[in-house]
């Protein structure tokens, strides 16, 4: 690898979709494509924060050599030599039932049901527990409150199916600066709509001392 | 009120102020008190130095932690492979219904709190049941009853 | 005991108590394992100690009672051990316990009927009996042999020699290589070797200088295991001797063991023979004037199988909660606190004093070249001779269930073998002489997993079996990722069906097809291999599913709306006492006339089959 950084001068070459592109080494495949203006779908991707491959919907294909794998592009790092395929067999079956799970998380949102007839996914043979559901619990508002604002005044609850977004003991938490963050970055309407629990009716709010 | 105080106080001491005593202080609360109260959980926050936030997702995500108060008796029906295979199922279904609690929950008077665990490794004995500390080996649903009616 | 400060001191050590043992002098090594604690053995131990006080037997006789950690044959519990007779009782209860005093211990003659009897014959000594004879032990080398609970027994068993030469005659280099020569594979479930693991840290710390961890993961979660939970229970020094060599090999000077909290004796035994090596010199600062610092904290499991995931593992022990993340950049380069760390499973660490002791090419010639050495597996199920085994790599499947495990009781053969866990498969009885090791077992479409051998007969359903592992699965998942949260619900769904007789043979194939993107795209482990039980079912047992899907039966009568239960006339004496059990008082019938179910209120509880005396109620 070091003479390749030595004749690349900190860059790496690598191949999207046949595309010959080259990438700054400590980039992912995701930020490489976008660079490139090459699509790949996200939903729990923000620039603003920290990825987590959560949601999944950026699966690519790597090869490299003889060895191949599905990887999330959103943190895949770059290699030299390393060939993306963001629209295989493979890819498109994750995709797919991934976007027919999210119509059965989220029934409510509008946003998801857009995304998936992008793909021509129009009805889920999931079960629809909660039909008014639209989070999907990519996280976005809890690290964009840690990481960007700096409060933590939202985080995950429970585990698995019961996982929740949420304040402690889901009443209204005196952290919360009310600054919106988590709205601005939720990709469907699901942070609007807990907004009550976590910062509680603002107008009652005043005199708690977070008068940002 | 004022015993207990000083009994929570003796629990943080036994951990230096770090985040990474969260779960261990959270765990010697939940072995002394039988769940984790509130006002608790803001005392461990305080001396490990983490949010609020923080424990409760570390609270709510670990099986053995109990924010509820827990039932005078634990009641473990194993749910390891061996034991399904003998009829584990079966063993807690007829406890869901005899306590009238689902399996996680406790019941109104606190007699009794029912779960399923994932494997005991006592495997031999399958199925097995555990209550408090006993282990009740190729346990039937009537003999559990029985067992139940003694204490 | 002498601090030792030296390896010198430490061999000294060893000579004085040997010396100091009193040969003559029986022992009685009572199993207070798992299986065996769980049978009363406690209560075995308590009596021999109750009977030697009171028989005043101190001044002549003088037996020693060793608590000690399992002795494998955990059907046959509780067991005892006599030395230096060899002989080994079976089954034997508080009230057994008078007359082994008096009749061997007093007079040195032998409790026939206390004897194991297999096929016609009578085994004085454990070593003759087949469950035994056929096994080799390393990993479990020590259990039921020490107590685990006395530093000195551990000793006079050759206790941390292997950590003394490799810290004060090789190199951390030459314990790496040492490692590597032995090819030892991980034994918690993924098989990596572990001497290019302990390597790529070495490296990671040479680049980035600073604190390495280690960390050994006693979380043992596969339901239907417990070899860690043996080992580290009967042999805990052995686990402290496996992660201060290995510590010595990384150059680490902080580790931590993650034990599972189910297993309060573990962490107990644990934690004192964590005090006791300390007291010692073998952990702490500049140990046996090497100049080596070593130290291990323990921390308890709270009840998350995900934490078997070496990232959330590593998470949980930060004190968050247990979620993995991706593995892009691996965890000997990145992990505990973004710093080089080691993970190794408790029976993999358990092998190293032996390696470095005997040499990594002698481990290297046990059993096959790709997966060499020995692995433990706790052999349940519908087996005879339910148990812990340790066996060279490599052996048919058949030599395990069968000739060591005595096969089905009551049936010709197994319907299949589920190993490796939740992530494992089930192999059909057609597969029987499959060798047993890492890479056998992948291409059969399973895997070795931790050890588990879940043994299953015609009475076992596989689509419940593999509902169960999923609806496990579904409950252990993190949540974090999508495939795993959402589609491990879905697959039972799908189950769900297929258990109440719905679905179609197109859906079998969806299903198949859900369960390679759930490989595909789950973020870790977990969720990656979470679709296995499934995917060989279906493979090796498509016939079973479709008998649900077409034919709307379970041949192994066990999915409840397959099935009903009805009464056998003519073996019906109408006791009544399945009337007075059946919750739903479905049951009617004249006292002393056959009864009758009524089908229609009938919850399948199984207590009217349970409670008959005369084998009356039928299941089809």
């Amino acid at each position: 690898m070091s003479d390749n950084k030595e004749k690349t001068d900190g860059l790496v070459s690598l191949v999207i979709d046949g595309q010959p592109v080259q990438a700054k080494e400590d980039w992912t495949v995701l930020e490489t494509a976008r660079h490139n203006h090459i699509h790949i779908p996200t939903l729990c991707y923000h620039e603003a924060v920290q990825a987590n491959g959560g949601c999944r919907l950026c699966v690519v294909e790597a090869k490299e050599g003889n060895w191949s794998k599905i990887v999330v592009s959103c943190l895949y790092p770059v290699k030299e030599g390393l060939q993306i395929s963001t629209s295989t067999a493979k890819v498109n079956n994750v995709r797919r039932w991934i976007l027919e799970m999210l119509l059965a998380e989220c029934p409510a949102s509008k946003e998801i049901r857009t995304l998936a007839e992008a793909y021509g996914v129009n009805s889920t043979r999931f079960k629809i527990d909660r039909p008014t559901e639209q989070c999907l619990l990519c996280g976005l508002c809890v690290r964009v409150c840690e990481e960007v604002v700096g409060v933590r005044a939202i985080s995950f609850g429970s585990r698995g199916v019961n996982k929740q977004v949420a304040t402690p003991y889901m009443v209204p938490n005196n952290a919360c600066v009310a600054c919106g963050s988590c709205v601005t970055v939720c990709p469907t309407g699901a942070m609007q709509a807990r907004l009550n629990m976590v910062r509680g009716n603002v107008s009652e709010r005043t005199g708690h001392g977070h008068a940002h | 009120m004022k015993k207990k105080a000083t009994e929570i106080d003796a629990i943080l001491d036994r951990y230096p102020g770090e985040p990474r005593y969260l779960i261990s202080l959270l765990q010697d609360v939940q072995a002394e008190y039988n769940y984790i109260a509130p006002e608790n959980m803001t005392l461990i926050c305080d001396h490990v130095g983490v949010p609020l936030t923080q424990a409760w997702s570390v609270a709510t995500f670990y099986k053995s932690f109990s924010l509820e108060p827990r039932g005078e008796h634990e009641i473990r029906v194993c749910c390891g492979t061996a034991c399904h295979l003998k009829g584990s199922e079966r063993l807690a279904q007829s406890l869901e219904r005899d306590l009238g609690v689902e399996r996680g929950h406790t019941t109104e008077d606190l007699r009794f709190s029912l779960d399923t665990v994932n494997c005991l490794g006592a495997c031999a004995l399958a199925p097995m049941v555990m209550i408090d500390d006993d282990y009740i080996g190729g346990a039937t649903q009537r003999g559990i009853r029985k067992y139940l009616k003694k204490i | 005991m002498d601090r030792v400060n030296k390896a010198e001191d430490l061999r000294e050590l060893r000579n004085r108590l040997i010396a100091a043992q009193d040969t003559s002098r029986p022992v009685v090594r009572v199993c207070l394992g798992p299986g065996c604690l769980a049978q009363g053995a406690d209560k075995v131990a308590g009596a021999f100690k109750k009977a030697i006080k009171d028989r005043g037997l101190q001044a002549d006789v003088k037996p020693l009672i060793k608590e000690t950690g399992c002795h494998g044959f955990c059907k046959l519990g509780p067991l005892v051990n006599l030395d230096p007779s060899g002989l080994f009782y079976a089954q034997v209860k508080p009230e057994d316990v008078e007359e082994i005093v008096e009749q061997t211990l007093v007079k040195g003659q032998v409790v026939d009927r206390l004897l194991y009897t297999e096929n016609g014959n009578q085994y004085q000594t454990a070593s003759e009996i087949p469950f035994y004879a056929m096994q080799q032990k390393i990993a479990t080398r020590n259990l039921g042999l020490i107590d685990p609970i006395l530093l000195e027994d551990a000793i006079i068993n050759g206790a941390y020699l292997a950590a003394a030469k490799a810290l004060s005659y090789m190199k951390p280099e030459d314990v790496v290589k040492e490692l590597e020569l032995s090819g030892l594979r991980g034994r918690g479930g993924a098989g990596f070797p572990t001497g290019r693991k302990w390597r790529s840290a070495v490296d990671a710390a040479k680049k980035s200088p600073g604190m390495v961890y280690i960390v050994c993961n006693g979380d043992e979660g596969d339901p239907g295991a417990f070899m860690d939970r043996a080992i580290m229970e009967g042999d805990p020094h052995g686990v402290l001797e496996g992660m201060l060599i290995e510590a010595y090999a990384v150059g680490a000077n902080q580790g931590f063991l993650y034990v599972r909290t189910e297993y309060p004796i573990a962490v107990k035994n644990l934690k004192r023979a964590l005090d006791q090596a300390r007291d010692l010199g073998m952990l702490g600062q500049n140990i046996l004037g090497t100049g080596f610092d070593f130290d291990v904290q323990i921390n308890r499991g709270a009840g998350a199988f995900v934490c078997g995931e070496s990232t959330a593992l590593f998470s949980s022990i930060e004190g968050k909660a247990g979620e993995p993340r991706a593995k892009y950049i691996r965890s000997v380069e990145r992990g505990l606190w973004g710093r080089p760390t080691v993970l190794n499973n408790v029976e993999t660490l358990s092998n190293v004093p032996v390696i470095i002791d005997e040499g990594g090419d002698w481990y290297a010639h046990i059993g096959p070249a790709n997966s060499p050495g020995t692995k433990a597996f706790s052999l349940v199920g519908k087996v005879k001779n339910v148990g812990l085994v340790e066996v060279p790599m490599g052996v048919p499947l058949s030599r395990i269930v069968e000739d060591i495990g005595g096969g089905v009781p009551g049936k010709d053969h197994f319907k299949a073998v589920q190993t490796g866990g939740p992530s494992g498969g089930c192999i059909p009885y057609s597969l029987k002489d499959v060798a047993v090791d890492f890479d056998s077992l992948i291409k059969i479409g399973s895997m070795m997993g931790s050890g588990g051998m879940i043994v299953m007969d015609d009475t076992d359903c596989v689509v419940d079996v593999a509902r169960y592992f999923l609806h496990f699965l579904e409950e252990e998942s993190c949540g974090k990722c999508l495939p795993c949260r959402l589609g491990l619900k879905g697959m039972v769904e799908f189950l769900d069906r297929f258990s109440r007789g719905e679905g179609s043979e197109e859906e079998l194939d969806e299903l198949v097809s859900l369960g390679e993107a759930i490989k595909d795209g789950a973020l870790c482990a977990l969720g990656g291999s979470a679709p296995n039980p499934v995917l060989t079912t279906i493979r090796y047992f498509r016939d079973e599913y479709l008998a649900h899907i077409v034919d709307k039966k379970c041949p192994a009568g066990v999915c409840k709306s397959l099935i009903t239960y009805s009464i056998d006339t003519d073996k019906c004496t109408g006791c009544g006492l399945c009337v007075r059990n059946c919750p739903q008082s479905c049951i009617t019938g004249e006292t002393k006339t056959p009864h009758t179910i009524n089908g229609e209120a009938c919850v399948r509880c199984g207590m009217c089959l349970e409670s008959c005396k005369f084998g009356a109620i039928n299941v089809a």
